[in-house]
């Protein structure tokens, strides 16, 4: 055998880190490329894509209304302490054009995001991880179910499609938040306010934040099936799995975010 | 030749992990209908070759043929197709701990059969039956059994698609030897009333004895030494003797780190 070199050598830790970053990178695509051959072949498991679009959707309603009606709310509150030096119009106007702006391309989205990315990609992780170190998913082959099909395809597809449901529901609430402080802590006019909004409201930003929130529920389903799928070691390997998917979720959102952002309106 | 091919030929199985050899030239055939046991020590490859033989592994390098025909390579469709004739019970049982007994049993009826709800029910209390468990348990979650309860739940969802070949795991792992007895006289039963195949894994001799009706010893990757069961004890190899009567010492080393 020949020598090793002994010690700490960085070159060799870099090298190790860079080749297990583009294994993961490779194996990422290849299971993301496996998953979506599955949405259209069948069988197709009508009745469990149903049960997980009510798990991330319906049930990830109350976290999603919340953060939106809050965030709406200190928008509003915020927009109007920057612009108290002018007349009570052009306070208005900035108000209602910050609140529906921000609230439609930028925090629905990124936040309903995040929120999923913590409520549904840790459990999915956690849930697939499990049945990984318990051998449920070799137990799925030995009973004739592609555990692809049968675990993951169902899940994808219901981040893939509820999230821009919720997102649609978020602009709703989150710029009912910012009426409720424009109108009963900042006393513009409500019928005024609602006129405002609406002429700030286009249809362009409110379907940029769309496509954002389809990109990130495909995301955050994907990676939370992938770090519990490819889980090892036990109760350990599962925390890890959990804790990857959450934050490699929470990065990626957050750089996609950007990306997609410029592409609709960075020219 | 009219050879009748063997139901399990593995030929010249190599598999790595890193630099470690797990498998190293395994060669094994299993006859139609025969029961053979692997016996061998912790981490002498048992379970990565039955991993390789389900396609949940692929060998480095090697041949595994099921009926003559090889399985390695082939789409994954077809590998779906191939994995109906399995069937198999592991070392924990591996039941989907969010569904009911019965939901378990019946699971391979409805997706890999096509049975209806009421038929599948019928077959999987039957097959609860043959394992002694009653429909009281049907409703049950796994988690409220007892591994033996828990074993029996798996064998019955492994034998209720009727499947030409099965897989053991360790079947007595984890139980007290009475219950181990217990699930040994079911594996015999049930897989002689379907005339399966079956290739067990196991560290236990006492299970192996009554399971197999040949007995192979994996030992470093290969098999050292395979025969009739009743002839184990006469097999002349030293290190299927210390295996055997359980000797700490003899030719094989453990790979353990001194204390």
């Amino acid at each position: 055998m020949s020598e090793r070199p002994t010690g700490i050598n960085p070159l060799r830790t870099i090298g190790t880190a860079t080749l297990g970053m583009l294994a993961t990178m490779g194996q990422l695509t290849l299971f993301m490329l496996n998953s979506v051959s599955h949405f259209v072949r069948p069988p197709i498991y009508f009745r469990l894509i149903g049960r997980q679009m009510i798990d991330v959707g319906y049930y990830s309603l109350p976290v999603v209304g919340l953060t939106t009606l809050f965030s709406g709310m200190v928008i509003a509150l915020q927009s109007y302490t920057g612009a108290t030096r002018v007349t009570a119009d052009a306070a208005l106007e900035n108000v209602t054009a910050v609140v529906v702006l921000s609230i439609t391309r930028e925090l629905a989205p990124v936040l309903a995001g995040l929120m999923v990315a913590g409520r549904i990609g840790a459990s999915m992780a956690a849930e697939i991880g499990t049945m990984r170190v318990t051998e449920q998913i070799d137990a799925l082959t030995t009973l004739s179910t592609n555990p692809i099909k049968y675990l993951v395809v169902p899940r994808i597809i219901a981040g893939l499609t509820m999230l821009p449901l919720l997102v649609l529901v978020g602009d709703v609430i989150g710029v009912f938040g910012g009426y409720v402080i424009g109108v009963f802590k900042l006393d513009f006019n409500p019928a005024l306010y609602i006129q405002k909004t609406y002429n700030f409201l286009e249809y362009i930003d409110v379907i940029s934040g769309l496509v954002k929130a389809a990109v990130f529920g495909f995301v955050v389903t994907l990676l939370g099936c992938y770090m519990g799928y490819h889980s090892s070691g036990g109760a350990q390997g599962v925390g890890a799995a959990t804790t990857n998917a959450v934050v490699a979720s929470a990065i990626l959102i957050l750089i996609l975010n950007y990306l997609i952002s410029q592409l609709f309106f960075g020219a | 030749m009219s050879e009748v091919p063997p139901k399990i030929r593995l030929k010249n199985l190599h598999k790595k992990f890193g630099d470690k050899v797990v498998l190293n030239g395994l060669n094994l055939d299993v006859g139609k209908g025969e029961s053979v046991v692997i016996m061998g020590g912790s981490g002498s490859g048992k379970s990565v070759s039955l991993k390789c033989l389900l396609g949940l592994l692929t060998p480095d390098e090697g041949q595994i043929e099921i009926d003559g025909t090889s399985i390695l390579g082939i789409s994954e469709d077809d590998r779906d197709t191939i994995n109906q004739k399995f069937g198999m019970l592991f070392q924990h049982a591996a039941l989907f701990d969010s569904m009911t007994v019965l939901d378990n049993v019946t699971f391979g009826l409805f997706r890999g059969k096509g049975m209806s709800a009421s038929d599948a029910e019928r077959v999987a209390y039957e097959k609860l039956e043959q394992v002694g468990l009653d429909r009281s348990f049907g409703p049950r979650m796994p988690a409220e059994l007892s591994g033996g309860q828990r074993k029996r739940v798996g064998l019955a969802r492994a034998v209720a698609l009727e499947p030409e070949i099965i897989l053991f795991d360790e079947p007595t792992t984890g139980l007290d030897p009475v219950m181990g007895d217990v699930i040994n006289d079911l594996i015999v039963k049930c897989t002689r009333d379907l005339g399966a195949t079956t290739l067990t894994i196991t560290h236990d001799m006492a299970s192996a004895r009554v399971i197999a009706d040949r007995i192979a010893m994996l030992y470093q990757g290969k098999i050292i030494w395979a025969g009739p069961t009743d002839q184990v004890d006469a097999s002349g190899d030293p290190r299927v003797d210390q295996f055997i009567h359980g000797r700490a010492e003899g030719p094989i080393k453990m790979e353990a780190r001194r204390l």
